[in-house]
């Protein structure tokens, strides 16, 4: 009877909503961005390019990205290997490191707020062991670099679990045969982490590092936690475009330019870490 | 000749102790990582306020409400609690209903169309979704929406409604169409087949799914900034304040933050691997 109209029935409702509030916005931002009373105009670039705060906006962003994905790489696959290896407390272990999923990230800006506040948890302990006489301001609009490391050591805390539970998934998938076939010829836990684990885990790799580094250009509350306005990134900028500034098409040029920055690094990640289709488990 | 071998097989044996000694280590050592961020966190929203801002500090709790009283007294705080949850609940509601039939389609029919669905889906993971706030702060002044909940829930679901469809894709496919068939075979109608077999064996899963739409949203910050003013959620209320609000209000907040995060992931725990893991493929 309706057989062949059930599947689309089913779709509908998920494929209107997704072109009302995610391709139609799309739409609408850019041409906001291109528009300025109505006609075509590449001003509203200008004028965000123009900014004096727009290169180092781009540089914080880029460069705290280009530092904190890489370390949770790495952190990601010693947490998976970890957990992969565990035999007693595995899935205690995989709920503690997978907890900073659940958290926001102005919750995480926060509990680093905690650590690194002048009357925080790190200059108590700094003062414990001798190391300074008073308090040090390490987010003071003059600690530029201490509100750097700050940023980005919340960064891995908190963003680290979405790639360890992509790549722990990743793990699973691959079959026991290969390590034991390694093994009997006497490969050994290093040599068969990256002639084994790493190869076979392309497909997981790729998502966890687009998915990461999407997320690190959207950085924006942990920032304004911890840094406020002494560390200015492209999202904090697009929100002051909006609020502060009260020029909605600036914003939406600024909010084009994360997306087409977002897009040019998810193409280069797919291209780079492709997985011919014979090579996949 | 049992003392040659044995002396390389005792290596071994102390070899293999020495690496589970190893991994034990790591893994306590990311353990801590994880936990004590939150630790401090907790220390800070359990002390009375004066104790937040003195020097130096206590590394154990004192179990002082103050800041917690102070925090939940404070105005405008009550309210944003009660929006978050609102949204939050919308949030889950849109997301598994539009989500779960989408689901439901691609796991159970092959129709043309389906890869472009499933093309559509995936594309939202390519771009910084809460960037759409932008214009729809605008398509909601204009069709009265702006600065309601049932708003800011529209936009937090094109957050959620991605992860629903493709969790529930991959409960539905676990589930065999062979108990369906049976179902049919026996005088069900495909509706009652649905409510009576498959919907009992699906049903914790599209729980789990429930929960993480809800702590989507429960995290979400900068859509719930940009489109709320009077009724702010609980993020937006915190980050629009951290400026001016004391210490103590500020880490009383992120611990409220993060309290019902960490009960929701426990929840969902042991969904988290197949969500993320399926989910990203």
């Amino acid at each position: 009877m309706h057989g062949k109209a059930l599947p689309y029935l089913l779709l509908m409702p998920a494929t209107l909503f997704l072109c009302i509030f995610f391709l139609y916005p799309f739409v609408l931002v850019a041409f906001e961005a291109v528009t300025r009373d109505g006609a075509f105009t590449l001003d509203n670039f200008r004028t965000m390019a123009g900014s004096w705060k727009f290169p180092v906006t781009v540089r914080n962003t880029l460069l705290l990205a280009a530092i904190v994905v890489p370390i949770q790489l790495v952190m990601a696959l010693l947490m998976a290997s970890v957990v992969s290896r565990l035999e007693t407390g595995r899935s205690a272990a995989l709920y503690i490191f997978a907890i900073p999923l659940g958290i926001s990230d102005l919750a995480a800006g926060l509990i680093w707020l905690a650590i690194f506040d002048q009357s925080g948890f790190l200059n108590t302990l700094l003062s414990h062991l001798g190391v300074v006489d008073r308090p040090i301001m390490f987010l003071g609009y003059q600690s530029k670099l201490t509100i750097f490391i700050a940023v980005a050591l919340a960064e891995i805390w908190r963003a680290t679990a979405i790639m360890m539970v992509i790549l722990v998934a990743g793990m699973g998938l691959i079959p026991k045969e290969y390590y034991e076939a390694a093994e009997v010829f006497g490969a050994g836990p290093w040599k068969r982490f990256v002639r084994i684990t790493l190869p076979l885990l392309r497909p997981s790799l790729q998502t966890a590092i687009i998915l990461r580094v999407i997320l690190a250009f959207e950085v924006f509350a942990v920032v304004a936690a911890l840094g406020g306005t002494n560390l200015p990134v492209l999202m904090g900028e697009t929100y002051n475009w909006q609020f502060t500034l009260q020029d909605s098409n600036v914003a939406a040029a600024s909010a084009l330019l994360i997306l087409a920055i977002s897009i040019g690094f998810t193409l280069f990640f797919l291209r780079v870490l492709r997985v011919p289709k014979e090579a996949r488990i | 000749m049992s003392a040659v071998t044995q002396a390389p097989v005792a290596a071994v044996a102390d070899a293999r102790k020495a690496g589970d000694w190893l991994l034990i280590a790591t893994a306590i050592l990311l353990c801590v990582w994880v936990l004590l961020p939150i630790y401090l966190l907790i220390v800070n929203a359990l002390s009375s306020p004066d104790a937040v801002t003195a020097f130096p500090k206590r590394f154990f709790p004192a179990f002082d409400l103050g800041s917690l009283s102070f925090f939940v007294n404070f105005a405008g705080v009550a309210r944003a609690l009660w929006n978050s949850v609102l949204v939050a609940t919308l949030t889950m509601i849109l997301s598994i209903g539009f989500g779960a039939p989408a689901g439901y389609a691609l796991s159970r029919f092959d129709f043309p169309g389906k890869g472009t669905f499933r093309f559509l889906v995936l594309m939202t993971r390519a771009f910084p979704l809460p960037l759409l706030a932008l214009p729809l702060a605008v398509m909601f002044i204009r069709t009265g929406l702006d600065d309601t909940a049932i708003g800011l829930a529209l936009v937090h679901t094109t957050l959620a409604l991605p992860f629903a469809v493709l969790i529930t894709f991959s409960l539905f496919s676990g589930i065999p169409v062979e108990l369906e068939e049976a179902a049919w075979t026996l005088g069900c109608t495909r509706l009652q087949a649905f409510r009576k077999v498959i919907l009992p064996l699906a049903l914790p899963g599209i729980a789990a799914s429930a929960v993480f739409a809800f702590t989507i949203s429960w995290n979400e910050v900068f859509a719930a900034a940009v489109l709320t003013i009077e009724n702010r959620t609980l993020t937006a209320f915190l980050l629009q304040s951290l400026g001016e609000s004391p210490l103590y209000l500020k880490f009383a907040g992120g611990a409220a933050l993060v309290v019902p995060a960490l009960i929701f992931i426990f929840a969902v725990r042991k969904y988290l691997f197949a969500m993320w893991g399926i989910a990203n493929r």
